[in-house]
Protein backbone atom coordinates (compact mmCIF):
# COMPACT_ATOMS: atom_id res chain seq x y z
CA UNK A 1 0.00 0.00 0.00
CA UNK A 2 1.04 3.35 -0.64
CA UNK A 3 0.59 6.30 2.06
CA UNK A 4 0.60 9.51 1.03
CA UNK A 5 0.03 12.70 2.27
CA UNK A 6 -2.30 15.14 0.76
CA UNK A 7 -0.13 17.83 0.04
CA UNK A 8 2.48 15.75 -1.64
CA UNK A 9 -0.67 14.20 -3.67
CA UNK A 10 -1.90 17.61 -4.94
CA UNK A 11 1.59 19.04 -5.62
CA UNK A 12 1.52 15.33 -8.22
CA UNK A 13 -1.91 16.12 -9.33
CA UNK A 14 -0.82 19.70 -9.66
CA UNK A 15 2.08 19.19 -11.71
CA UNK A 16 -0.01 16.74 -14.01
CA UNK A 17 -2.26 19.53 -14.88
CA UNK A 18 0.25 21.97 -15.45
CA UNK A 19 2.09 19.96 -17.83
CA UNK A 20 -1.32 18.21 -19.77
CA UNK A 21 -1.06 17.66 -22.66
CA UNK A 22 2.49 16.57 -22.04
CA UNK A 23 3.48 13.86 -19.80
CA UNK A 24 4.75 14.96 -16.27
CA UNK A 25 7.28 13.38 -14.11
CA UNK A 26 9.09 13.08 -10.99
CA UNK A 27 9.83 11.86 -7.54
CA UNK A 28 9.22 11.88 -4.16
CA UNK A 29 12.03 11.11 -2.35
CA UNK A 30 12.36 9.51 1.58
CA UNK A 31 14.73 7.82 3.81
CA UNK A 32 16.07 4.47 3.06
CA UNK A 33 13.84 1.77 4.14
CA UNK A 34 11.14 4.10 5.69
CA UNK A 35 8.70 3.93 2.66
CA UNK A 36 7.84 7.37 3.31
CA UNK A 37 7.47 9.76 0.47
CA UNK A 38 8.41 12.90 2.02
CA UNK A 39 10.34 15.28 -0.36
CA UNK A 40 8.52 16.21 -3.80
CA UNK A 41 10.80 16.62 -6.49
CA UNK A 42 9.21 17.50 -9.78
CA UNK A 43 11.75 16.76 -12.51
CA UNK A 44 11.53 17.98 -16.39
CA UNK A 45 10.12 15.37 -18.63
CA UNK A 46 12.96 16.01 -21.56
CA UNK A 47 10.92 14.38 -23.90
CA UNK A 48 8.38 17.01 -23.15
CA UNK A 49 6.12 14.77 -25.12
CA UNK A 50 2.50 13.66 -25.01
CA UNK A 51 3.03 9.90 -24.96
CA UNK A 52 6.48 9.60 -23.34
CA UNK A 53 8.55 11.17 -20.73
CA UNK A 54 12.55 10.40 -19.51
CA UNK A 55 14.55 12.49 -17.43
CA UNK A 56 17.50 14.52 -18.38
CA UNK A 57 20.43 11.97 -17.87
CA UNK A 58 22.01 15.55 -16.30
CA UNK A 59 19.28 16.03 -13.55
CA UNK A 60 19.53 12.18 -12.94
CA UNK A 61 22.91 12.33 -11.80
CA UNK A 62 22.25 15.07 -8.99
CA UNK A 63 18.74 13.42 -8.40
CA UNK A 64 20.80 10.12 -7.06
CA UNK A 65 23.72 12.05 -5.99
CA UNK A 66 21.48 14.57 -3.79
CA UNK A 67 19.35 11.26 -2.64
CA UNK A 68 22.39 9.55 -1.67
CA UNK A 69 24.06 12.25 0.10
CA UNK A 70 20.60 12.60 2.15
CA UNK A 71 20.09 8.60 2.54
CA UNK A 72 17.20 9.13 0.40
CA UNK A 73 15.69 6.51 -2.25
CA UNK A 74 12.84 7.11 -4.40
CA UNK A 75 9.74 6.25 -2.70
CA UNK A 76 7.54 7.31 -5.10
CA UNK A 77 8.41 7.40 -9.12
CA UNK A 78 5.31 9.37 -11.04
CA UNK A 79 4.13 10.35 -14.14
CA UNK A 80 0.90 10.81 -15.72
CA UNK A 81 -0.50 9.55 -18.96
CA UNK A 82 -2.73 12.34 -21.09
CA UNK A 83 -4.54 10.38 -23.18
CA UNK A 84 -4.64 6.67 -21.83
CA UNK A 85 -5.82 5.38 -18.49
CA UNK A 86 -3.55 5.80 -15.22
CA UNK A 87 -2.01 2.05 -15.52
CA UNK A 88 1.69 1.28 -16.55
CA UNK A 89 2.39 0.46 -20.26
CA UNK A 90 4.76 -1.32 -21.86
CA UNK A 91 7.16 1.53 -22.26
CA UNK A 92 6.94 1.77 -18.76
CA UNK A 93 7.34 -1.87 -17.24
CA UNK A 94 10.54 -2.04 -19.49
CA UNK A 95 11.98 1.04 -17.94
CA UNK A 96 10.88 0.26 -14.49
CA UNK A 97 14.11 -0.33 -12.23
CA UNK A 98 13.32 0.32 -8.74
CA UNK A 99 11.49 -2.80 -7.11
CA UNK A 100 11.34 -1.03 -3.97
CA UNK A 101 9.72 2.38 -5.47
CA UNK A 102 5.82 2.84 -5.42
CA UNK A 103 5.24 3.99 -9.46
CA UNK A 104 2.35 6.58 -9.74
CA UNK A 105 0.77 6.86 -12.59
CA UNK A 106 -1.91 10.07 -13.14
CA UNK A 107 -4.16 9.77 -15.78
CA UNK A 108 -5.68 13.36 -17.30
CA UNK A 109 -7.18 11.86 -19.95
CA UNK A 110 -10.42 13.67 -19.47
CA UNK A 111 -8.89 16.98 -19.94
CA UNK A 112 -8.72 17.44 -23.79
CA UNK A 113 -6.40 20.74 -24.61
CA UNK A 114 -7.72 22.14 -21.32
CA UNK A 115 -7.26 21.71 -17.79
CA UNK A 116 -8.33 22.58 -14.41
CA UNK A 117 -12.16 22.80 -15.36
CA UNK A 118 -14.74 22.09 -13.54
CA UNK A 119 -15.43 17.92 -13.22
CA UNK A 120 -12.27 17.35 -14.60
CA UNK A 121 -11.19 14.21 -12.68
CA UNK A 122 -7.95 12.85 -12.62
CA UNK A 123 -7.04 9.38 -11.81
CA UNK A 124 -4.79 8.68 -9.55
CA UNK A 125 -3.14 4.80 -8.92
CA UNK A 126 0.24 3.43 -7.35
CA UNK A 127 1.40 0.08 -9.20
CA UNK A 128 4.68 -2.01 -7.64
CA UNK A 129 6.31 -3.37 -11.00
CA UNK A 130 9.23 -5.84 -10.02
CA UNK A 131 11.22 -8.20 -12.77
CA UNK A 132 8.16 -6.46 -15.60
CA UNK A 133 5.53 -7.84 -13.14
CA UNK A 134 2.60 -5.38 -12.08
CA UNK A 135 0.46 -5.60 -9.30
CA UNK A 136 -1.85 -2.53 -8.17
CA UNK A 137 -2.07 -1.30 -4.42
CA UNK A 138 -4.19 1.05 -2.28
CA UNK A 139 -3.45 4.41 -1.86
CA UNK A 140 -3.79 5.97 0.77
CA UNK A 141 -3.88 9.79 1.53
CA UNK A 142 -3.47 11.24 5.38
CA UNK A 143 -4.30 14.64 5.71
CA UNK A 144 -1.55 15.52 7.82
CA UNK A 145 1.98 13.30 7.81
CA UNK A 146 4.55 14.53 10.32
CA UNK A 147 7.51 14.11 8.49
CA UNK A 148 10.52 12.97 10.32
CA UNK A 149 12.09 16.09 11.61
CA UNK A 150 12.03 14.10 14.47
CA UNK A 151 11.77 10.93 13.65
CA UNK A 152 12.28 9.26 17.36
CA UNK A 153 9.40 10.99 18.35
CA UNK A 154 6.93 10.56 15.97
CA UNK A 155 4.42 7.07 15.99
CA UNK A 156 3.14 6.26 12.43
CA UNK A 157 1.06 3.32 13.38
CA UNK B 1 44.15 3.17 -6.78
CA UNK B 2 41.54 1.90 -8.36
CA UNK B 3 38.07 3.33 -10.43
CA UNK B 4 35.19 3.18 -8.04
CA UNK B 5 31.99 1.91 -9.49
CA UNK B 6 28.45 3.05 -7.99
CA UNK B 7 25.71 0.51 -8.84
CA UNK B 8 22.14 0.96 -8.28
CA UNK B 9 19.98 -0.99 -6.33
CA UNK B 10 18.79 -3.22 -9.17
CA UNK B 11 21.79 -4.37 -10.26
CA UNK B 12 22.91 -5.26 -6.34
CA UNK B 13 21.98 -8.55 -6.71
CA UNK B 14 25.04 -8.80 -8.05
CA UNK B 15 27.27 -7.31 -6.12
CA UNK B 16 26.29 -9.37 -2.93
CA UNK B 17 24.20 -5.61 -2.03
CA UNK B 18 27.12 -3.60 -2.49
CA UNK B 19 26.49 -0.21 -3.32
CA UNK B 20 30.20 0.53 -4.74
CA UNK B 21 32.82 -1.63 -6.68
CA UNK B 22 36.21 -1.06 -7.04
CA UNK B 23 37.71 -2.38 -10.75
CA UNK B 24 40.43 -1.32 -13.39
CA UNK B 25 40.71 -0.62 -16.61
CA UNK B 26 42.12 1.73 -19.37
CA UNK B 27 38.72 2.22 -20.92
CA UNK B 28 34.71 2.05 -19.50
CA UNK B 29 34.82 -1.27 -21.75
CA UNK B 30 37.44 -2.95 -20.14
CA UNK B 31 36.68 -1.68 -16.44
CA UNK B 32 33.17 -3.07 -17.09
CA UNK B 33 34.88 -6.82 -18.22
CA UNK B 34 37.18 -6.45 -15.34
CA UNK B 35 33.86 -5.62 -13.33
CA UNK B 36 32.20 -8.61 -14.45
CA UNK B 37 34.89 -11.11 -13.73
CA UNK B 38 34.59 -10.22 -9.79
CA UNK B 39 30.64 -10.14 -9.90
CA UNK B 40 29.33 -12.07 -12.68
CA UNK B 41 26.65 -11.04 -15.20
CA UNK B 42 26.41 -7.47 -14.53
CA UNK B 43 28.03 -7.34 -18.08
CA UNK B 44 24.86 -8.77 -19.09
CA UNK B 45 22.61 -5.93 -17.88
CA UNK B 46 24.80 -2.93 -19.20
CA UNK B 47 25.55 -4.48 -22.79
CA UNK B 48 23.79 -5.19 -25.47
CA UNK B 49 24.59 -8.76 -27.60
CA UNK B 50 25.88 -6.09 -30.18
CA UNK B 51 28.02 -4.67 -27.27
CA UNK B 52 26.54 -1.25 -27.06
CA UNK B 53 25.32 0.15 -23.82
CA UNK B 54 21.72 -0.71 -23.16
CA UNK B 55 19.21 2.39 -23.55
CA UNK B 56 17.60 1.60 -20.39
CA UNK B 57 21.14 2.65 -18.36
CA UNK B 58 22.87 5.71 -18.11
CA UNK B 59 26.76 5.35 -17.12
CA UNK B 60 28.80 8.60 -16.23
CA UNK B 61 32.77 9.36 -16.11
CA UNK B 62 32.61 11.39 -13.34
CA UNK B 63 29.78 13.49 -14.16
CA UNK B 64 30.08 13.24 -17.44
CA UNK B 65 27.32 11.24 -19.47
CA UNK B 66 29.46 8.54 -21.54
CA UNK B 67 26.83 8.64 -24.48
CA UNK B 68 28.60 11.89 -25.22
CA UNK B 69 32.10 10.97 -24.70
CA UNK B 70 32.19 7.74 -27.19
CA UNK B 71 30.42 5.22 -24.88
CA UNK B 72 32.08 1.84 -23.89
CA UNK B 73 35.65 3.38 -25.54
CA UNK B 74 34.84 6.10 -23.36
CA UNK B 75 38.97 6.37 -21.59
CA UNK B 76 39.32 6.05 -17.46
CA UNK B 77 41.85 5.94 -15.49
CA UNK B 78 42.54 5.38 -11.68
CA UNK B 79 40.92 7.95 -9.34
CA UNK B 80 37.75 8.51 -11.51
CA UNK B 81 34.41 7.78 -10.47
CA UNK B 82 32.05 5.78 -12.47
CA UNK B 83 28.06 5.87 -11.99
CA UNK B 84 25.60 3.69 -13.31
CA UNK B 85 22.11 4.87 -13.11
CA UNK B 86 19.07 3.68 -14.40
CA UNK B 87 17.08 5.57 -16.83
CA UNK B 88 13.88 6.80 -15.26
CA UNK B 89 11.95 6.83 -18.67
CA UNK B 90 8.23 5.30 -19.98
CA UNK B 91 5.13 6.51 -22.01
CA UNK B 92 1.87 5.77 -22.18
Amino acid sequence: MLRIDRATYDAIVAHAREDHPDEACGVVAGPEGSDRPERFIPMLNAARSPTFYEFDSGDLLRLYRDMDARDEVPVVVYHSHTATEARPSRTDISYASEPEAHYVLVSTREHGTRTGLAGDTVEFRSFRIVDGEVSEEDVEVVESYLFGHSPTTVVYD
Amino acid sequence: MAIEVRIPTILRTHTGGNKTVEGSGATLGALVDDIDSQHPGIKNRLVTDEGKLHRFVNVYVNDEDVRFTGALNTAVKDGDSVTILPAVAGGC
